[in-house]
């Protein structure tokens, strides 16, 4: 007994101070892309032709990267020649709706909440049942990780439980493989209405690296209707919680730093710079580890 | 002595196809079937189309001598006689052979579906299904125990945590469990067909997702495979990266099973520090390369990040304190009588039938097979730097959490050493395109046991055949072995002590 009291004293208040502080990402984390097509040579289109998934786009209203389909790997930025597309240290990526979740030069607004009604009975509990119909255990692990000490997901009144019958909502993850196909409709059949459902990474959004398979139903939107998703290959525990946060209004409201103009691009930029030398100096403070960092300088 | 009909290869090694010797089928099944008594085991066994027939592919591994001994023999027909009644490890194999190619092992004594998926050879059915008509996932003929008091428990797809899906299914005489059937193929993504005619911008993401708490481990098989092909090695610097991150996968999902092993015997101090503890290690696999799952750092050629002065020192600190932390929470385990009295005598594996079944990684180290690639088949920067084989004898829940602390220990060692003696020079160096007509094989030990990649070429150099083996392939088998004659109340503990892959299985 004394031994647990002991390590217990050892190992210390490890939850993080989420949403009021927001943790540094590591350096070289991929969060939200920004892009200046205003650098793309005539006629250029290496970052089109390196992309695994078919994210990225040239139509009408320009260049266009969809978050949906993104596996934020490094392939696009390896490919620009001109520096037009970067990856940020930002982690806030989530949206109500499938458009809006296609990055150009604009604006985007983080998530917005549910309606009135919908808050009323989910803002301070929802239950989710997950499924996963095809994951590959990545987008599963740092959903079941928002239940460790470390992001305490049941201090917002959000639990994941084990029947549909108990649940407000589904939460998916998984390009929908037909052999999940039924599973899936009839899990999301049980949840007694009204109810939500959470789309959970690039397969669950549009298919991910397994878009156009035969075995697979390109996302949780061709067998459900999805009112919120989150985007990454798999997303970053803090990407999935504020959305679950935004979807709730529990969680500020301000708009995401995508701004319309070059300048403002640059500056974009700067500020994410700016978040990566954070992060940097965070492995500056593991080097006087002699002294235990406060929890809200470590990495979540 | 290795076989002299056979094509020897070390690990990570490639030949012409034309060197692949053509094996009649019973020369074949004599090697599959004295396997064991040699010393060999069955790392692979597939189909793979040729001209205007079907062949079998066998790769065996030798863990005396590190080599790999491959060969094929074309079928004839549709069916050919069974080898699992004289080689339990091919079971599973032979299974999806069947379901794949539509060619009856005759005589194979538990031939159902894998996946369940339509042939990818339209009008060939091992269980003679009207062409164009797809198999309900978990529908087959599943083993039942008949009596008045036996009890049937039904469990999945959806199961009542975060996981992925699968069928179980208990039969049961009160708690006593007589047998446990499980049943897969619910996360069949169809991922080895569209690997065909590759590789392609996708082929390496596929690779980082086939499962994806293993995405070091299958991209670095990949690459290796890719490597083999394009006839270059890696940059030593790049495959000194990619020990460390495989490492550091081994080191976050070991943790987390050791809490998630804590967790289900109701002890929650290890279960919460374990907890964080394994988020840790994935932070420092974001620190090499971005992702926490190691995403982007395996790459033809070597590594696709490199690291600086200041990046080491800092994962080196991190790791220090991560050592002590784990330490404590692991040593709680070992010193509670609570948590030791569940541990012990549960969901024992023998050595003799880990061997019959070809179990690989900790549940076979756990039995007392010295089964570590690492060691017996090394390759990449495990040539040069060797890591201890972690076993324990005694089988159970017990000797499986033990076996993942000792190489907890071990993999810390192992990257504190790599950190401060890295190859100098480039992380990663061009690889050449795939030759053409080619075969390669390649094994990696992963936090799970062996993967095996087989690949071959056609004329323009790109895949005509894909074989990945996950050791989950292997290894749940022994999962429903190791629940006869316990209570069905020890299941999650055993599933948690084993802890397999289904979308590693199912592909």
């Amino acid at each position: 007994m004394l031994r647990i009291l002991y390590a217990r004293l050892r190992q210390g208040h490890r939850t993080l101070p989420f949403p009021d502080r927001v943790p540094p990402m590591p350096d070289r984390f991929r969060g939200h892309p920004v892009l200046d097509p205003t650098r793309c040579p005539d006629g250029c289109r290496d970052c089109i032709d390196a992309c695994p998934t078919d994210a990225l786009a040239r139509d009408t209203g320009g260049l266009g990267l969809d978050l949906g389909r993104c596996l934020f790997c490094p392939e696009c930025t390896a490919a620009c020649p001109t520096g037009a597309i970067a990856f940020t240290g930002e982690h806030r990526m989530a949206a109500r709706h499938r458009d809006d979740l296609v990055v150009r030069q604009g604006v985007r607004d983080r998530a917005q909440a549910l309606d009135a009604k919908m808050l009323k009975l989910f803002r301070r509990s929802l239950k989710l049942r997950q499924v996963s119909a095809g994951g590959c255990n990545g987008c599963e692990a740092d959903v079941n990780v928002l239940g460790t000490i470390v992001f305490d997901l049941g201090r917002f009144g959000i639990q994941y439980v084990a029947s549909p019958r108990h649940a407000d909502g589904l939460l998916i993850t998984g390009p929908v493989t037909e052999n999940m196909r039924l599973a899936l409709e009839k899990t999301y059949e049980a949840v007694p209405a009204p109810k939500i459902v959470i789309a959970v990474g690039a397969c669950a959004i549009s298919g991910g690296p397994y878009v156009g398979h035969d075995e697979v139903h390109d996302g949780a939107e061709s067998v459900v209707p999805v009112d919120l998703f989150i985007p990454g290959c798999p997303p970053h525990p803090l990407t999935i919680l504020d959305g679950l946060l935004s979807m709730l209004d529990r969680i500020g409201a301000d708009r995401l730093p995508t701004e319309a103009t070059p300048t403002a691009n640059e500056e974009r930029i700067r500020w994410a710079r700016a978040r990566a030398d954070d992060a940097l100096k965070t492995l500056g403070a593991d080097l006087g580890k002699a002294k235990r960092t406060d929890s809200h300088d470590r990495d979540p | 002595m290795s076989d002299a009909r056979m094509l020897i290869l070390p690990n990570g090694g490639a030949a012409p196809l034309a060197e692949l010797p053509r094996l009649s089928l019973d020369t074949l099944r004599e090697a599959i079937v004295t396997a064991r008594r040699r010393n060999r085991r069955v790392s692979a066994l597939f189909g793979a189309p040729s001209a205007d027939a079907l062949s079998l592919v066998l790769v065996l591994a030798d863990d005396d001598t590190g080599l790999l001994e491959c060969a094929r023999a074309d079928l004839t027909g549709d069916a050919y006689p069974a080898m699992t009644p004289e080689c339990a490890e091919v079971h599973l194999f032979e299974r999806e052979i069947a379901e794949q190619w539509g060619v009856v092992p005759t005589g194979h004594p538990w031939l159902k579906p894998v996946r369940f998926h339509a042939s990818h050879r339209p009008g060939h059915d091992a269980w003679g299904r009207a062409p164009g008509t797809r198999p309900v996932v978990g529908v087959t003929d599943f083993f039942r125990v008949e009596g008045e008091e036996i009890h049937e428990v039904a469990v999945g797809p959806v199961h009542a945590g975060v996981i992925e899906p699968g069928h179980f299914r208990f039969q049961c005489h009160g708690e006593h469990v007589f047998h446990l059937e499980i049943s897969l193929g619910y996360q069949h993504r169809g991922i080895e067909r569209r690997l065909v005619g590759g590789p392609d911008k996708r082929t390496i993401h596929t690779m980082e997702t086939l499962a994806g708490d293993t995405s070091v481990g299958h991209a670095t098989a990949y690459c290796q495979i890719v490597e083999a092909l394009g006839g270059r090695h890696a940059a030593p610097r790049g495959c000194a990266l990619r020990g460390v991150a495989l490492e550091l996968e081994r080191l976050a999902n070991h943790t987390g099973d050791l809490g998630a092993l804590a967790g289900d015997v109701g002890f929650l101090p290890t279960a919460s520090f374990c907890g964080r503890l394994r988020g840790d290690f994935l932070n420092m696999s974001a620190l090499l390369c971005g992702s926490r799952f190691g995403r982007g750092m395996v790459r033809p050629g070597g590594a696709g990040f490199d690291v600086d002065g200041a990046r080491i020192a800092a994962l080196l600190a991190r790791l220090e304190v991560a050592e002590r932390d784990v330490t404590d929470s692991a040593q709680l385990l070992w010193t509670t009588p609570t948590v030791m009295a569940r541990f012990e005598d549960t969901g024992r594996v023998s050595a003799d039938m880990a061997a019959e079944l070809g179990l690989v990684g900790p549940p076979a180290r756990a039995s007392g097979l010295r089964r570590d690639v690492r060691k017996t088949h090394p390759a990449g920067i495990y040539q040069l730097v060797h890591i201890p084989v972690s076993t324990a004898e005694s089988g159970d829940v017990f000797a499986r959490a033990y076996v993942r602390w000792l190489e907890v220990t071990r993999s810390i060692d192992y990257i504190r050493r790599q950190l401060t003696e890295l190859p100098r020079g480039q992380a990663r160096r061009d690889c050449p395109p795939a030759r053409a007509s080619m075969f390669a094989v390649s094994l990696v030990e992963s936090w799970r046991g062996e993967l095996c990649h087989v690949a071959m070429t056609d004329q323009l150099g790109r895949f005509s055949a894909y074989k990945v083996v996950d050791p989950s392939f292997h290894n749940w088998i022994g999962l429903a072995m190791a629940l006869r004659d316990q209570q069905i109340s020890d299941f999650p503990l055993c599933n948690k002590s084993f802890n397999l892959s289904y979308c590693g299985h199912d592909l």
